[in-house]
């Protein structure tokens, strides 16, 4: 520590050059940061441990196909089932196409199975009592200044009431808090009646979107979920069931394989960067070598010099690293908010600073390791000469 | 003050160029690198440029490392940015070359996707009798009562996860609807019968669905009898007769959309103002093209700002990477710059000259970085899902465009990472320099 000012001032040599460096380990991060982002929004929710003990019936042909009605009361008599509750994609916009929300019709027993919602028992009863009532989740309400007992149109983008008109009024009953380990985006949905949706709608057939199984014990899914599926076996419905974990996995695998994607970018950025604060050191430490070898000369150990340059690569990255990750954690809510719910962003969560911390001490020592070395291995004679 | 002001005009000269330089079409880019040449060439400033480049590039080999940050560097951001771009493009392509102006397609009112909409037996018959419709041989109308259910199939890059495959059950008229769907392998299937083709796509990404096999759909067996191409968003699907695909998934003789010939674009408007206007349906009704347009407009659009996004964040590292080469690059040269403008060079061949060395460094990085993503993800294969959260199976395209618009990205870096170090060496007081060191 007592030579952190020796190493800055060495750092801060050239101020033009280190901030140039600065700033291209700064966008290096920025996208770091970015990225994981992404990446992490399009996983969260699929690694949870309420998720192993949900289950998702859908038709086994596709999420779009409905399933009957009816299917609930054979489910909820399988042992082991604690609640069944179920939900329809409503696909609502608010005012304009572009302003997504984030909608289901769900059946009264579904908020049991959701372990993310967290209600008053004031909001339930109230929720239980209004035909075109709707909650909300807190981001949601804030993001349109939604306030509870305010009337809504929300536009379906799929369904059309019985006039034709594919406007549906809604009343907000409730303002929901998630849970503290839910995923994100959790605060971010639209809840109605399903009977309001079922009724209302020109095209209603008492059909159900999926439904969402709660279990009394998570060591039951593999048999609950054959029960289940064995209870359709050959009908014209035939269901598919998986634990809340796999069905959120396998729905984000169907876009694409992001993470591959993110990989394949951060390997062609870091190996830019590492490129780029190489060379940056090595010109560095080739500029100070009489300096180095003055420091050798009153006395610096060869250990210590190396100690000296590779807490200066380190350094440098830090300080890149840090700012850039600070700037993306910034950036991250104001995309999302700024794509009007299109894209969700979660905030750059501890897991990504540990991991940006990481890479910013082993690419420092990567960077630094060279120049380093040739620093330690320097004789004093032939540096002081020039030679 | 005077300096800050210098600084601030030179910033300005970046920023207007950097406008009018991302609105330049390639033949004008030509002409400009065919007037300077020229310059090169013939005039006597050109000249004297060419020899200061040419004393800077002879010292290139002696500093390879630094020279490589810059190449390799602007190859990275070339690369992400064109394989992005490249796979937006290819997903926009798919989709937009099923659809045509003169075919139509009639879904129930409101339901935005095939996968929402029914249409019952009336619906059907009603919409085929429809005027604007081409006719065959026979007086019978060219449509084709569509419906698609997804089946689970296993991917062959993961064997254990099921992917959803869309199954599209077509009418007898269906091949003269799609004409730009051919078998090439095997044959058509038999209507009647449990028979299925696959498109080309689809038998690439997933698994078991090679030509005699059999597949399990609805609790039966179903023999896949050829393969067929047809270069777009259909290649991602198994094509069987529509009413063996209905009553295997007991739909009865329902359909979820009539996909129609008309006899021409114009009969359009006719054709839908006729169906908007018959009490007995109650269905919307767009070109092919729009249909398809509108789904991959979203998806398209949030992978075309994400690459550029990506882009412009790794071009200011970058940038600020060639900056700090070419700074470094000016400094080692400074007592060589210096003695030529003792000896008479004034500014502009230096700054041209150094501008040029970067630039060249910049275009080479570039077509580096263009090349490998052409080499690598030109027709590479990709999934996500389509309107009918089935898979819609697309190929990266690297077209020239593209190529081109990366080239021209770096060329930008190029020229803002040389032109800062340049002016810095024109603009070096000579007495200060040539005493340094």
């Amino acid at each position: 520590m007592k030579y952190f000012n020796l190493v800055w001032s060495a750092l801060f040599r050239r101020k033009t050059r280190t901030i140039f460096t600065l700033i291209s380990i700064i966008a290096a991060f920025l996208l770091f940061g970015l990225l994981n982002a992404v990446r992490v929004a399009f996983t969260s929710g699929s690694d949870s441990l309420a998720g192993n003990e949900r289950l998702v019936v859908a038709s086994r042909f596709s999420i779009m196909t409905g399933l009957p009605e009816s299917l609930k009361t054979r489910i909820a008599a399988i042992p082991g089932v604690e609640g069944v509750g179920h939900e329809n994609w409503f696909g609502g916009v608010y005012q304009d196409p572009k302003n997504f929300v984030f909608s289901f019709a769900v059946d009264e027993d579904y908020l049991a199975t959701n372990p993310d919602i967290v209600l008053t028992p004031e909001q339930r009863k109230a929720f239980a009592n209004t035909q075109d009532g709707a909650l909300v989740g807190e981001a949601l309400a804030a993001r349109y200044h939604w306030k509870v007992g305010q009337q809504i149109p929300l536009q379906s983008t799929i369904f059309p009431r019985k006039n034709g008109d594919k406007t549906w009024p809604f009343t907000i009953v409730g303002i929901y808090k998630t849970a503290k380990d839910a995923p994100n985006g959790g605060d971010q949905m639209f809840f109605l009646h399903w009977k309001y949706f079922d009724e209302g709608n020109m095209y209603g057939q008492h059909s159900v979107g999926w439904y969402v199984v709660k279990l009394k014990d998570a060591k039951d899914a593999d048999r609950v979920a054959q029960a289940i599926d064995a209870l359709s076996a050959n009908s014209d419905h035939e269901t598919k069931t998986q634990t809340a974990n796999a069905f959120n996995a396998s729905f984000a695998k169907q876009i694409g394989n992001i993470g591959l994607i993110v990989e394949a970018i951060m390997a062609a950025v870091f190996f830019t960067l590492i490129l780029l604060t190489g060379n940056t050191m090595a010109q560095a430490v080739r500029e100070r070598i009489p300096e180095l070898a003055v420091l050798k000369t009153i006395g610096f150990s060869n250990r210590s010099v190396l100690a000296l340059v590779l807490a200066e690569a380190i350094l440098l990255l830090l300080i890149g690293g840090v700012i850039g990750l600070g700037i993306a954690s910034v950036l991250a809510p104001a995309l999302a908010k700024g794509s009007g719910g299109m894209i969700q962003l979660p905030p750059i969560g501890w897991l990504i600073w540990v991991e940006g911390a990481v890479l910013m001490i082993v690419i420092g020592i990567m960077v630094g390791v060279l120049p380093a070395l040739r620093g330690m291995r320097l004789k004093i004679v032939d540096a002081l000469a020039g030679r | 003050m005077k300096k800050f002001l210098f600084g601030l005009g030179l910033a300005a000269i970046v920023i207007v160029w950097l406008v009018v330089w991302t609105a330049l079409p390639w033949f004008v880019v030509l002409g400009l690198a065919i007037l300077l040449a020229l310059w090169l060439l013939a005039a006597r400033t050109g000249r004297r440029t060419l020899s200061v480049t040419r004393v800077g590039m002879s010292t290139l080999t002696q500093r390879l490392g630094s020279t490589a940050v810059i190449v390799v560097g602007i190859a990275g951001v070339v690369g992400v940015l064109v394989a992005l771009l490249a796979m937006g493009d290819g997903l926009t392509a798919t989709l937009q070359q099923t659809g045509s102006n003169d075919t139509a397609i009639v879904l129930r009112g409101g339901s935005g996707a095939e996968s929402n909409s029914v249409l019952t037996r009336d619906d059907i018959d009603v919409i085929e009798q429809a005027p604007g419709i081409a006719r065959d041989a026979q007086g019978k109308p060219i449509a084709s009562a569509e419906l698609v259910v997804v089946a689970n199939v296993p991917k062959k890059s993961d064997p254990k996860t099921d992917s959803n495959v869309a199954i599209r059950g077509v009418g007898d008229e269906a091949w003269t609807v799609w004409p730009n769907v051919r078998i090439i392998q095997g044959r058509k299937f038999t209507p009647g019968m449990r028979e299925l083709v696959v498109g080309e796509g689809a038998e690439r990404q997933f698994a078991g669905l090679d030509v005699g096999k059999t597949l399990r759909l609805g609790g039966q067996d179903w023999t896949i009898v050829g393969v067929f191409a047809s270069n777009d968003a259909h290649g991602s699907e198994l094509w069987g007769d529509s009413k063996s695909v209905a009553s295997a998934y007991r739909r009865g003789s329902s359909a979820e959309s009539v996909t129609a010939r008309l006899t021409s674009p114009k009969a359009f408007d006719k054709f839908k103002a006729s169906l908007m206007g018959d009490p007995r349906v109650k269905v919307d009704v767009s070109t092919t093209r729009d249909y398809f347009n509108k789904q991959s407009e979203g998806l398209s659009k949030v992978i075309r700002i994400v690459g550029i996004t990506i882009g412009v964040i790794m071009a200011i590292g970058a940038i600020f990477g060639a900056l700090n080469t070419m700074y470094a690059a000016v400094a080692t040269r400074a007592r060589e710059i210096a003695t030529l403008r003792a000896i008479g060079f004034r500014g502009t061949p230096v700054v041209v000259s150094v501008l040029l060395e970067t630039m060249l460094l910049a275009l080479i990085g570039g077509i580096v970085g263009a090349v490998i993503v052409w080499l690598v993800f030109n027709g590479y294969t990709a999934s996500t899902v389509g309107g009918n959260f089935s898979k819609v199976v697309f190929q990266f395209r690297v077209t020239p465009e593209l190529l081109w618009t990366g080239i021209k990205w770096a060329l930008a870096i190029g020229f803002i990472g040389g032109l800062f170090p340049a002016v810095r060496a024109a603009r070096l007081p000579v007495t200060t320099a040539l005493r340094e060191l």
